[in-house]
């Protein structure tokens, strides 16, 4: 096995576990908030519900760009990848999702506490409320797009 | 795409009509009563703030009934059975129930006070249970717990805080006595911390052992109960089973009343009914012998209204058109495909007064971009046909939720389309089946009809950059719309065209550039003129905004052209907008690209014979999952290109939505008999 190949498992690997700890804690802290809503008011369940699933993405982002590394670096079957630099453009290209992942994933996770307090206080105004979360989001998606842009156009 | 025109209708009749009148207006449900706060002499407003109380109090009896009975005497619901929408009646039954309604409320009363009496049983049960708990520990005792001595002996009952065997607590208890022996003791229980004990002595002795005892930390238990330990336990736990008895009876007291049920709904509302009608009375102001009404109704009803009240109650009806300083209600009319996403303009905003109604054009764009970013054939079939059933199913659903589900429906439709665009169904699942259990090895079974966007991302970022373009020029024409429609021509053309120019012309001074050519991967070759046009509009469009921005500032020229570079500036926020639609290229994948992982995780199992049972379960958990929390990110980040970036281009929410008094029924609907 090459140094290649630890270097591109490197970035899929962070990938995956940074983007996904940061939807963990976020999906984590909107849950107890959400939790405290249902017990005052079970009737709000399906809208905090959404309210905490939101910072759940940046973990499938993160999964998302892990599995395109392991297939395109052989780990999955195919050409393995043997060139040290083409590794580390590999954990280079995971980078962005990685970190943006864990960052905005925690912070997300806190936005939707705050809107999850407004449904609480308003259920009418769940549209908006639903909005402040997703603010935080474009963040990981513009991340998760130059990881996908880097990553397919590494030179095999 | 339209708000409804709105009438004002300025009412005075006799106030021996009021209520008829009012009660014929809450059926036919099309006016809004407006309320003034009454000024003038001689005008006075009905105080029925205590009937509406009286009826609301109904209301809420029947209602707690009604959760009894959801509790004690549980009917079997289907999963979907909150669509199933209200229980349909027959007005034969309802007039039966109202003219009824003493002898129900009664039978309502009676099922609270049923409940009332059960929760007092479950608090003296719960007081029971403390004490037995309490007494559990003194069991071995034969004595009563307040046994306090006979004639010639004193006793002590209760604890020490240490751990101490018989021994010890003989000798902490007959320290310093005369007769060491004429003292009995005991250890009742042994706890982690502490010891029940019985000492008992002669009474002579009494004062040293309390004495003795009380250095030790001695103490009396909290509660005394009057009886020996056992006997008292056995007296407690049959008033325990008495209590529940008692709870099993009222319970089944309530239960036999479920029959009552259809009765007690009618009522509820028809009490909540005329809680409302009284809420609207209490605000008419009226005379002796007259009282006035205003209110909003749709300029198509207005005629029909105002022929009922005139021709049945002799009433004096006038119908104005809204004044410059009013502003009425809005309520909006699409056709049938547009006013699916009237939902989601009103959780934005309603349009303010004289705005332009974005339901249409919002509701292309709406059902694209959904089916953009969830974009797979299988999920959106999936997604269509379960929004069908329940369409077909339940006809009754409650208005918005039926607008909600028709949504998805057509976004599942959408979502299908892009999905064969792609060339996704299920992620790639027939070309996993096929080369797993079938030994396919040719290419592509399910060809894309345009293009497979992990193959090629970039191609696709620039088409969604150029969607994202469209929509936010489409906003910027509706701007433009408005303007006009306004006859600000000076504003269409300093706030709306200049934008225009400018943007248009910048991106066609970029298409040709190297740098869109690198990223694209295609570059563009313009004729002269068109490369000259660019220039000129997008120098043409900056003079304009530069200059006219500030239009407002008249002769200040400094602070005037200060502002318009200060608008300039805006075209950053031009630039972030566009980039925005890039999630419809990376939710898309995600789609994708997770449907295919799901898909590899399920082949991986083999072709032996659990292998396929394997793949049919991690497909239909995989699937469900993924199709879940994209749909939810799909339909989160569409309502965010609307909000943010389309309506943030020309659309300022703030309109009141039109409440009509009408009949508002929880629970039933009163089918007409013909």
């Amino acid at each position: 096995m090459s140094m290649g190949m630890v270097f591109a498992l490197l970035g899929a690997a962070s990938a995956a576990s940074l983007a996904g700890i940061g939807s963990a804690m976020g999906v984590g802290i909107a849950g107890q908030a959400a939790a405290g809503v249902v017990s005052e008011d079970p009737g709000q369940f399906a809208k905090v519900l959404i309210l905490q699933l939101l910072p759940g993405t940046q973990g499938i982002y993160g999964l998302l760009v892990a599995f395109i590394t392991l297939s395109q670096v052989g780990i999955l079957g195919g050409n393995m990848v043997t060139d040290t630099a083409t590794g580390l453009m590999y954990l280079a290209a995971c980078l962005p999702i990685a970190l943006v992942g864990l960052m905005s994933g925690i912070y997300q996770g806190k936005t939707s506490v705050a809107s999850i307090g407004i449904v609480a206080k308003r259920p009418d105004q769940f549209g908006k409320s639903m909005l402040f979360p997703a603010m935080v989001e474009t963040y990981a998606i513009l991340a998760l797009l130059v990881s996908i842009l880097a990553m397919t156009n590494i030179p095999a | 795409m339209a708000v409804v025109e709105m009438q004002k209708l300025s009412v005075c009749a006799l106030r021996k009509n009021r209520k008829a009148i009012l009660e014929a207006l809450q059926r036919m449900g099309v006016m809004e009563i407006e309320t003034h706060a009454v000024q003038e002499e001689g005008l006075e407003v009905m105080d029925t703030a205590a009937s509406r109380t009286s009826f609301l109090k109904c209301v809420e009896r029947l209602d707690s009934a009604l959760d009894l009975l959801k509790s004690y005497a549980p009917e079997k619901e289907g999963l979907l059975s909150s669509l199933a929408g209200k229980q349909e009646v027959t007005s034969k039954e309802c007039e039966a129930a109202i003219a009824d309604k003493d002898a129900i409320l009664e039978v309502a009363n009676r099922m609270n006070a049923c409940e009332k009496e059960i929760q007092e049983c479950r608090g003296t049960i719960q007081k029971l249970q403390t004490r037995i708990e309490q007494m559990a520990l003194w069991m071995p005792l034969d004595v009563s717990m307040s046994f306090s001595g006979t004639a010639q002996t004193a006793a002590f009952i209760g604890t020490l805080p240490c751990v101490c065997d018989e021994a010890a607590l003989y000798a902490y208890a007959s320290e310093g006595m005369e007769d060491p022996a004429a003292i009995s003791t005991q250890i009742v229980y042994t706890e982690k911390d502490a010891v029940g004990v019985f000492v008992l002595c002669l009474k002579q002795d009494k004062k040293t052992v309390e004495d003795n005892l009380r250095k030790h930390g001695f103490a009396r238990p909290a509660q005394i109960e009057n009886g020996i330990p056992a006997e008292v336990a056995t007296k407690l736990a049959a008033r325990v089973e008495e209590n529940e008895k008692q709870i099993a009876t009222l319970k089944e007291e309530v239960a036999s009343h479920k029959d009552m049920k259809d009765r007690f709904k009618i009522l509820s509302d028809y009490f909540r009914n005329r809680a409302e009608k009284y809420r609207q009375l209490g605000m008419i102001p009226q005379t002796e012998n007259a009282f006035f009404l205003e209110g909003w109704v749709p300029k198509a009803q207005a005629a029909d209204v105002s022929a009922l009240l005139s021709d049945k109650f002799d009433a004096v009806v006038e119908t104005q058109d809204p004044g410059p300083k009013e502003e009425p209600p809005v309520m909006l009319h699409n056709n049938k495909f547009s006013q699916v996403v009237e939902g989601v303009l009103a959780s934005y905003g309603l349009p303010q007064k004289g705005r332009l109604d974005p339901t249409f054009i919002m509701s292309i764009f709406y059902v694209i971009f959904f089916g953009m970013m969830l974009s797979d054939a299988g999920y959106g079939i999936v997604m269509a046909i379960g929004c069908g059933i329940v369409l077909l199913k339940f006809k009754k659903l409650d208005p918005g939720l039926k607008k909600s589900i028709q949504l998805f429906f057509w976004c599942g439709l959408s979502t299908t389309f892009w999905g064969f665009m792609y060339g996704g169904f299920f992620g790639d699942l027939i070309q996993v089946v096929a080369t797993t259990y079938f030994g396919y090895t040719g290419g592509p079974i399910l060809k894309p009809l345009w293009f497979e966007p992990i193959k090629d991302p970039m191609k696709l970022l620039m088409y969604c950059l150029l969607f994202g373009l469209i929509h936010l020029m489409t906003g910027l024409i509706l701007q433009g719309v408005e303007s006009l429609r306004h006859k600000d021509v000076v504003g269409f053309i300093c706030d709306t065209l200049s934008w225009f120019m400018l943007v248009l012309g910048l991106v066609l001074i970029l298409l040709p550039t190297d740098l869109f050519g690198g990223m694209a991967g295609t570059t563009f070759v313009f004729p002269p003129f068109v490369v000259t046009a660019s220039y000129v509009m997008t120098v043409a469009g900056l003079l304009i905004i530069l200059v006219m921005s500030g239009r407002r500032k008249k002769n200040k020229w400094p602070l005037r052209l200060a502002l318009g570079l200060y608008d300039i500036y805006g075209i950053t926020s031009w630039l972030s907008d566009v980039l925005s639609y890039s999630r419809l290229l990376a939710l898309g994948l995600a789609t994708g690209v997770i449907a295919s992982i799901v898909n590899m995780m399920a082949s991986m199992f083999g072709t032996g014979p659990v292998g396929p049972v394997i793949f049919i379960v991690i497909c239909l958990f995989g699937h469900i999952l993924n199709l879940a929390i994209n749909a939810l990110g799909a339909y989160v980040h569409t309502n965010r290109l609307q909000y943010v970036e389309f309506f943030g281009k020309f659309y300022e929410g703030g309109g009141e939505a039109f409440k009509p008094f009408n009949t508002d029924n929880k629970y039933i609907d009163i089918k007409e008999e013909s």
